[in-house]
């Protein structure tokens, strides 16, 4: 591929602007001539003729710009791109001399540009739903093709993950086996460990900040753990490698156990560090938004600040907690660089945190780089285990959101 | 309050009188919820001090491995280009020219710097002091650009070895015994010797910003990374930003409450929090296997982390367009301008601030996005800075991806070194929102 179709595009836009303000001048003088100076008595300003020519330009270049790109050959050489560039500047030239016709006092020129600018907004509206439509339709079709190899119960419940596919036949296991049961019970006590970091610190943060908090330690502290949101999380993956891991390790030495550098533990803390923001943001909102009545009604009773909280505000931000905590189960489940870098890759089926284990999304990965033949098992697998990914990761989502808008709603 | 009691129940609970509340049991009930309160705040305190400690750990344990990534050893020697090596028969062919034996001029150079060094083991040990491929690729260079260099002597800096570097950066311990570290006891006499002489100096380290990846730490750099990101960045950027914002603009102002447009409303929300991983499986899966676009290009890195970031471009644009007060619309409406003008000359303008903050988030967020860029092959070891949009390239995650797993010391300095330099691009671009976001605050006010 070589650069020059980007330039075709470029050179379209200029022929825009151009056709732009040839246009739009030409509407001028002849308005001018017209009304004696005055733009009166037109339906629309000079500007909208303008954009009428620039968007029949756009229209035509795009159509020109697309049949170039499909109908050039490999070896697209100089001729060919002369060619493409010379039929697009006189299709443009064409265009504006042509619409100089429509150029009148009675030409709806703004009415057809705004509903053109209509229809490109909805065009860009659709392409959210085109991007799920493409998510759906790519899983499942590969999920498809990989459950005609694999039973689909198998997979879901099969105890053996070793998706290496032997290079002969007759090799010991050449079939490779798709249980991804063990993978699923990794990401699990992933996901585990990193709740049982973040959602105590997400939560009493978020209680600190939103009860006791003067509005001076507040503005320093909260945007302070948001930084923590906004770190990379291949960043964090390093620090789980580097320090996190071998600290871990060389703890545990010291009382007397082994534990390796890779671990669910080493990676679930990490990840609960990433995820301590969101719980806390989230979970500030909800306790925010519980009305200042009840805070004062149980403080008029004679409660400290505490038990109002533990009793009565808790109990009015719990469904909106959990719906925080649901996301962020979602986003531990669906995280990729962090466990990809200090969980390992051997899939353990095991409930201790000490060990290494492997997760959906560290699986994909290594089912995707490096070499890759797209009608093997192994290569299908990756889909299949993002179709489970996007699934559980939807139907969290889904709950979450509903939960947390529907509590809006209650004391709005 | 049903279970304040409950707590005390080894007291025996007095009758209830006027005086209850002056009682030694109500006062030891006092204290208990006291002290209850306290240990609450102090949980909290201990939260932020957790979050805030990670955070700082997190930082100085990579400041504290990376830093010295930013210096490294040169050491400067005079290399003569012998025309009897390089270019026997005289004839200053370009092409002879590039496959000459510099390897040879190099080694002989530093052999002279030591001339009672005949063994050809330590001879080997000797030229082990300087980076191999680096030297011998700097005097090619110069060669090549100007073929008359040739019989002249000239003065080069070249990069040291990465083991001699990290012996004098002190990360090798020097006291160990000799086959426990990688330097041999030969190496260290002839480096303090070379550095009496003036010979190698610490300087700022150019090359880690300019060079693109190699298989040598001391030559590898971030060029090529931080070219690859800028370009990925950039088409996102192109192409998320109209959709985000045209989608937003549709949804809040002209499209019609009806079935379809609260799915498209659902559907966003809901790609907001989709795994980003998944993401890259719809990139290979469409654009390089339906498509058949090639792998490991800044195109399709592009495309697939504009997809990624769209939804939060237009929840960020819609949050910012129910700012703007209704008036302003319903003013430009009353005076006879259409729904179209009214929303793109008076409301756009006022939201534009807003929406520009919410998209430099996004960049922020594409630009530390890894996972999508492996599912598309951008983890291929590229050694050259990528001159176009079509050509093999990595981004700077993915480099310091890339880097993580080896072992040596020199290159969890470089790793380091390179998030250093991704997260101060990163608080450049956040801190850039939140000042225009102060700036729109302090205008509305």
């Amino acid at each position: 591929m070589t650069n020059f179709p980007v330039y075709i595009l470029a050179l379209l836009g200029l022929c825009m602007i151009a056709g732009f303000f040839v246009n739009r001048n030409t509407a001028r003088t002849r308005l001018i001539a017209a009304g004696g100076g005055r733009e009166g008595g037109w339906h629309s300003q000079a500007s909208y003729h303008g954009f009428f020519t620039a968007w029949g330009v756009a229209i035509i270049g795009l159509i020109i710009f697309i049949f170039g790109l499909n109908v050039a050959p490999d070896d697209a050489g100089v001729g060919f791109n002369v060619a493409w560039l010379a039929a697009l500047l006189a299709a443009s030239g064409a265009v504006v001399i042509g619409a100089q016709r429509f150029i009148r006092s009675d030409f709806r020129a703004r009415t057809y540009v705004e509903r053109a600018i209509l229809a490109v907004l909805v065009m860009l509206s659709i392409i959210a739903v085109l991007t799920t439509f493409g998510i759906v339709m790519s899983l499942a079709f590969e999920s498809w093709r990989f459950f005609q190899k694999v039973p689909l119960n198998e997979f879901l419940f099969g105890l053996q993950w070793s998706p290496q596919t032997a290079l002969r036949a007759d090799q010991a296991g050449s079939s490779g086996a798709f249980g991804a049961v063990p993978i699923f019970a990794g990401t699990f006590l992933i996901m585990l460990v990193a709740m049982l970091v973040a959602g105590p610190i997400g939560l009493m943060i978020a209680i600190y900040l939103s009860e006791y908090a003067s509005p001076r330690t507040r503005s320093i502290v909260k945007p302070a753990v948001e930084i923590l949101a906004g770190i990379p999380t291949v960043v964090y993956g390093f620090f789980a490698l580097l320090t996190v891991g071998p600290t871990i390790r060389n703890f545990s030495e010291s009382l007397g156990f082994a534990v390796p550098t890779q671990s669910a533990i080493s990676a679930g803390i990490v990840m609960g560090i990433m995820i301590v923001p969101l719980i806390s943001s989230l979970s500030d909102d909800v306790i925010s938004a519980v009305p200042q009545s009840l805070r004062d009604g149980s403080l008029a009773l004679g409660a400290t600040k505490s038990e109002t909280m533990k009793k009565v505000i808790f109990a009015g931000a719990l469904p909106g907690i959990i719906g925080a905590f649901l996301l962020a189960i979602s986003r531990a489940i669906g995280e990729t660089m962090i466990v990809v870098m200090a969980a390992g890759r051997a899939a353990n089926l095991t409930a201790n945190p000490f060990e290494a284990v492997t997760t959906v999304t560290v699986q994909i990965v290594a089912l995707l780089t490096g070499d890759q033949e797209f009608d093997s098992a192994k290569t299908l697998a990756a889909f299949a285990l993002g179709l489970v990914l996007f699934v559980i990761t939807l139907v969290l989502n889904v709950i979450a959101l509903t939960i947390v808008r529907r509590y809006r709603e209650q004391y709005d | 309050m049903t279970d304040i009691t409950s707590d005390i129940t080894s007291d025996v609970k007095p009758e209830i009188s006027p005086n209850f509340h002056k009682s030694a049991f109500a006062e030891k009930r006092l204290k208990a919820r006291y002290g209850r309160e306290m240990r609450f705040r102090w949980f909290g305190r201990a939260a932020i001090a957790m979050a805030m400690g990670a955070l700082l750990w997190l930082l100085v344990s990579l400041v504290g491995t990376g830093y010295t990534a930013f210096r490294q050893n040169f050491m400067t020697v005079d290399i003569t280009l012998e025309e009897s090596v390089l270019d026997p028969t005289g004839a200053r062919d370009a092409q002879a020219l590039r496959g000459a034996n510099y390897r040879k001029i190099m080694q002989d150079t530093l052999y002279a710097q030591f001339p009672d060094v005949t063994e050809r083991r330590a001879k080997q040990e000797l030229f082990g002091i300087v980076s191999a491929s680096g030297a011998t690729n700097q005097v090619r260079q110069m060669v090549f650009n100007d073929p008359s260099l040739v019989g002249q002597t000239i003065t080069l800096t070249v990069p040291t070895s990465d083991q001699v570097d990290q012996l004098l950066k002190g990360y090798i311990d020097r006291d160990l015994p000799e086959d426990r570290r990688k330097v041999t006891d030969q190496q260290i006499e002839w480096v303090d010797t070379l550095i009496e002489r003036g010979a190698i100096k610490s300087k700022f380290n150019l090359l880690f910003f300019t060079n693109p990846d190699s298989s040598d730490p001391e030559l590898a750099g971030i060029g090529g990374a931080v070219v690859g990101s800028v370009m990925i960045l950039g088409i996102a950027f192109i192409l998320a930003f109209p959709i985000g914002v045209g989608a937003a603009v549709y949804l809040d102002e002209f499209a019609p409450q009806n079935k379809f447009t609260d799915f498209i409303e659902i559907n966003i929300n809901n790609l907001a929090a989709v795994p980003s991983i998944v993401f890259g499986l719809l990139g290979l899966a469409v654009f390089l296997n339906f498509f058949g676009m090639p792998r490991s290009i800044p195109l399709v890195g592009g495309m697939v982390l504009a997809l990624r970031v769209f939804p939060t471009i237009i929840i960020a644009t819609r949050a910012s367009l129910r700012s703007v007060s209704p008036a302003i619309v319903d003013g430009a409406l009353s005076l006879g301008a259409s729904r179209v003008q009214a929303v793109f000359h008076q409301k756009l303008p006022q939201a534009g601030p807003g929406i520009l903050t919410g998209s430099i988030i996004g960049m922020a967020q594409a630009l530390g996005e890894t996972a999508p860029l492996l599912m598309i092959g951008m983890v291929a070891f590229v050694t050259e800075v990528p001159s176009s949009i079509t050509e093999p390239a990595t981004a700077l995650p993915v480099q310091i991806f890339l880097w993580s797993d080896k072992a040596e010391r020199a290159w969890a300095e470089r790793t380091s070194a390179a998030i250093m330099v991704l997260l101060v691009v990163l608080i450049c671009m956040n801190g850039f929102a939140i000042w225009l976001r102060g700036k729109l605050e302090k205008r509305r006010s």
